[in-house]
């Protein structure tokens, strides 16, 4: 094996830029910190019927299918220690497979899911191995790159709407009955499965598998000394996150009644990344806390700036200069948490 | 047919040379500092946007570019100050996000002092014409002027990086940085030396780009994915790499833009033809960085550490 010394030797190089990045909260602290973040989430549709504000269910929606997206970067990024700039791309591809389908008169939700799922697995898997063959700043520039090749091929498909993006006739239907068309039904179907995508995520990490991740991203060197080769475990978890991305595309389709590139443009994929990162990273229930107060300021932004972009990029830049590891690392500083 | 063909490949290259510009700063950012700097695109834009306002305030597009350079060079060296100097010891993830943020700052502030909408700059008298090529073909002064001012470009940059005293110091901060250091060069002013002159580049290349394209907020964005694929086809670090890279980035954009469709014509019926050719040609250059990938992961020319 000719590429194995060079191989750790771009390893030991990188030993000391490794994310240093505890989890702010223990296994228990998670599971309450999950608790209260689904509790809050799952009773909010009473909140919007108590207030009769239906548009609080809408945003409600919203936030809960940017959390699965972000809970899936989570497992990449925070297990696997992958900086994946093009994770927007699964969530793109998800809502084109409802709509291309939809088009072509499938109309089954459980039928495009299937499909949503099948067609983001496999270009993560294409893309994964190729990317997974470097490290480091090449992966990110690769993962942006082939992020940016499925946006353009969504721009040219002029079939289908092209740029302009295609509007659906109606959302998807459930064995024939148009129950989705209920806000209330579709805000469920979400919430089930980030909680089942949640439970899921959780029980894998804690697996073997999971274990064989954690180890690499601590330290590779060591899990390839003792015997594993990271690429399998690193590609397995790129394509888990890259179905379950798909599926938030799904359900973001059926939300909107929308489906348009703009859905996988490369500042999407940075926004799920902030989202990870500020949310602490590596803990999956922070990363749906990170997307709630991401999409939460943003939209407390825009109501009183028409420039909010510029007041959450100077956040974004202030964040990353004046506390190491986000707003987790921030906290735990706050604390009195000793870190390196 | 070979008009056709000659017409697209100056195209590609003055497509690959603007590519170059970019693409020879952001590589030679990330081989000497270790940085990752998204941000890159936003300084081209910048570039074009002070070239746009010195143009129209003075008149004369000449002037207004000897204007842009030291601006855009000034604005790299504010930025690096301000903000790159703190990134350098940190990992790629923070250095992915504070220029994330950057992005979202210039391109916000550029909207808010120019306005959301494209800025056009007139091309200089003096090159609007257009020289004649083989027949009756011709092609714009100002095109071939890109490519020319570009070429000079990347031999000033070789002859700076190979011959000079600040190329040695640069080819050696890249291959040990604390050693160099060390022995007593003030690698801070290296650094910002280094990301001024890349931040220049790139608002050259933006200059050079406003008489032909619109001035418009975002614009740095596209620039900047394509530069990430040049570097990676090239090699990390190498300016070389990202010369040869570039090239062949813009060759096979333009040519598979114009002859993809034209050569599944004769595979398929015309309409599905164009139909495929227009949704299979923006993916060539990345199919192409794949495959490069594929045999040579890090790329065609890999630095090593080292600035070529």
């Amino acid at each position: 094996m000719s590429t194995g010394l060079s191989d750790a030797a771009a390893t030991a190089r990188q030993i000391d830029i490794r994310p240093v990045r505890r989890p702010l909260l223990g296994r228990q602290g998670a599971s309450v910190a999950a608790g209260v973040i689904f509790a809050g989430l799952g009773l909010l549709p009473v909140l919007a019927w108590a207030l009769d504000d239906p548009f609080l269910l809408v945003t409600a929606t919203r936030l809960t299918i940017f959390a699965i997206a972000a809970l899936s970067l989570d497992l990449v990024l925070g297990y696997g220690a992958m900086v994946s700039f093009g994770h927007a791309a699964f969530i793109g591809l998800g809502a084109y497979a409802v709509a291309i389908l939809a088009a072509n008169g499938i109309e089954d939700i459980l039928l495009q899911t299937l499909a949503a799922i099948l067609v983001s697995a496999i270009f993560a898997l294409i893309t994964g191995a190729i990317s997974l063959r470097t490290k480091g700043v090449y992966f990110i520039m690769i993962t942006l790159a082939f992020g940016q090749m499925a946006y353009f091929f969504m721009v040219s498909l002029s079939a289908y709407g092209g740029d302009d993006g295609i509007t659906l006739a109606n959302r998807s239907t459930l064995f024939g009955a148009d129950v989705l068309e209920s806000d209330l039904v579709l805000f469920y179907g979400a919430f089930g499965f980030l909680v089942l995508a949640f439970v899921g995520l959780r029980a894998l990490v804690a697996s073997r598998f999971g274990r064989v991740l954690r180890g690499t991203r601590d330290n590779r060197l060591r899990m390839q000394a003792i015997g594993f080769a990271p690429f399998p475990y690193q590609l397995t978890a790129y394509v888990i996150a890259g179905a379950i991305a798909g599926v938030a595309g799904v359900f973001l389709a059926n939300q909107a009644e929308f489906v348009s590139p703009a859905y996988m443009t490369w500042q999407r994929s940075g926004e799920l990344i902030v989202m990870v990162v500020f949310g602490g990273m590596g803990t999956l229930v922070g990363a749906i806390a990170g997307a709630i107060a991401f999409l939460l300021l943003e939209d407390w932004l825009a109501q009183f700036s028409e420039h909010w972009k510029l007041w959450l990029g100077i956040l974004l830049v202030l964040l990353v200069l004046f506390t190491r590891g986000g707003i987790a690392g921030f906290v735990s500083r706050l604390s009195g948490g000793a870190r390196s | 047919m070979f008009n056709l063909f000659l017409l697209q490949a100056l195209n590609g290259i003055q497509l690959g040379i603007l590519l170059f510009l970019v693409a020879a700063g952001l590589t030679l950012i990330f081989g000497v500092m270790d940085l990752i700097n998204l941000a890159h695109g936003v300084l081209y834009m910048v570039g074009a946007y002070l070239a746009a306002t010195f143009t129209a305030f003075t008149g004369d597009f000449f002037l207004g570019l000897a204007l842009a350079l030291p601006a855009t060079l000034a604005f790299g060296i504010v930025l690096e100050f301000l903000i790159f100097r703190r990134l350098y010891d940190r990992d790629h993830l923070d250095q992915v996000l504070a220029t994330f943020g950057l992005i979202l700052i210039l391109n916000e502030g550029v909207k808010m002092i120019w306005g959301a909408a494209p800025m056009s700059v007139p091309i200089p008298d003096i090159l609007s014409g257009s020289m004649p090529l083989i027949g009756n073909m011709r092609y714009p002064f100002f095109r071939v002027a890109i490519i020319a001012s570009g070429l000079l470009t990347a031999l000033g940059l070789y002859l700076m990086v190979n011959h000079t005293r600040i190329g040695m110091l640069l080819r050696a901060g890249a291959t040990n940085g604390p050693m160099v250091s060390a022995l007593g060069v003030d690698i801070g002013r290296l650094f910002m030396i280094v990301f001024g002159l890349g931040a220049m580049l790139a608002g050259f290349a933006g200059a050079m780009v406003a008489p032909i394209l619109s001035v418009e907020p975002g614009m740095g964005d596209s620039v900047l994915i394509l530069t990430f694929v040049v570097i990676v086809i090239g090699g990390v670090g190498s300016v070389r790499g990202a010369f040869v890279a570039a090239i062949l980035v813009g060759l096979v954009d333009t040519l598979g833009r114009t002859f993809g469709p034209i050569l599944l014509r004769s595979l398929m019926d015309p309409s599905a033809a164009s139909q495929t050719g227009r949704t299979l040609a923006p993916m060539l250059i990345y199919i192409l960085m794949a495959a490069v990938l594929f045999f040579r992961p890090s790329g065609l020319f890999p630095a090593k550490g080292t600035v070529q």
